[in-house]
């Protein structure tokens, strides 16, 4: 089986596994950031947003008032960087009355089962 | 007897503890990751929504709109800002924060 190889090595399938709510904790913030760093190195990067996580793509965040940055709008730029794999589990969206509707980007929505089985194929998982 | 609530009733026991221990008459005020518990269709909100039968249950503004859900708090929640915040403390002679 070939690998795809570029400038910076062979490229890894990164995932990112987002669980916290955006403005309470830094984990949101820090695992944008790790998304950029991992797109700007060409890598295979996919996003899953489950529990408190999917608040993060929740549409109309506005941080005024708590004087906090609000990141919501990086996201929506994600495209722009190649990274196009953002998945919400179905489970944490219906606990939480969101639907895809509620959210600020295109996602896939996945079961648990699902998942649990796109987890199983990365090389590389890191939890926020 | 004002409580405050700070943690997604997702994430940990908070709202769940407060609403065990919380006395009839007694206020309830949702801030930070708190403010989840209000937003309508949610699991958490229907708990909250049964609780408003004898608490007062307020959500600070500015978390629930940095939140994205501004549109989607539940009805008998009252939303206060930060001298509201701080009226509510000082009125009430007993605070507890459910962290």
């Amino acid at each position: 089986m070939e690998e795809e190889q570029t400038s910076a090595g062979k490229v890894k399938k990164f995932m990112m596994l987002n669980r916290k709510a955006p403005y309470g904790t830094v984990y949101a913030l820090e695992s944008l950031e790790v998304v950029l760093i991992s797109a700007t190195f060409d890598q295979d990067v996919s996003l899953v947003f489950m529990d408190d996580g999917v608040y993060q793509l929740a549409k109309g965040q506005n941080t005024k008032g708590i004087e906090t940055k609000n990141f919501s709008p990086t996201y929506r730029a994600l495209e722009g960087y190649d990274v196009e794999k953002l998945y919400v589990e179905r489970e944490s969206m219906d606990a939480r009355g969101l639907t895809e509707a509620d959210l600020l980007v295109p996602v896939e929505v996945l079961s648990s089962a699902e998942v649990g089985k796109l987890m199983a194929e990365q090389d590389v998982v890191l939890s926020f | 007897m004002l409580h405050i609530v700070t943690k997604s009733p997702y994430e940990k026991n908070a709202l769940d503890s407060c609403l065990r221990v919380a006395q009839a008459g007694n206020a309830v005020l949702l801030i930070e990751d708190g403010v989840y518990a209000a937003v309508r269709g949610g699991n958490a909100a229907e708990k909250l929504q049964k609780a408003a039968a004898s608490l007062k249950l307020y959500a600070l503004a500015p978390d629930i709109e940095a939140r994205g859900m501004k549109e989607r708090v539940i009805d008998g929640v009252t939303l206060v800002d930060y001298a509201g915040f701080v009226e509510l403390v000082t009125s009430h002679p007993t605070n507890q924060s459910w962290l």
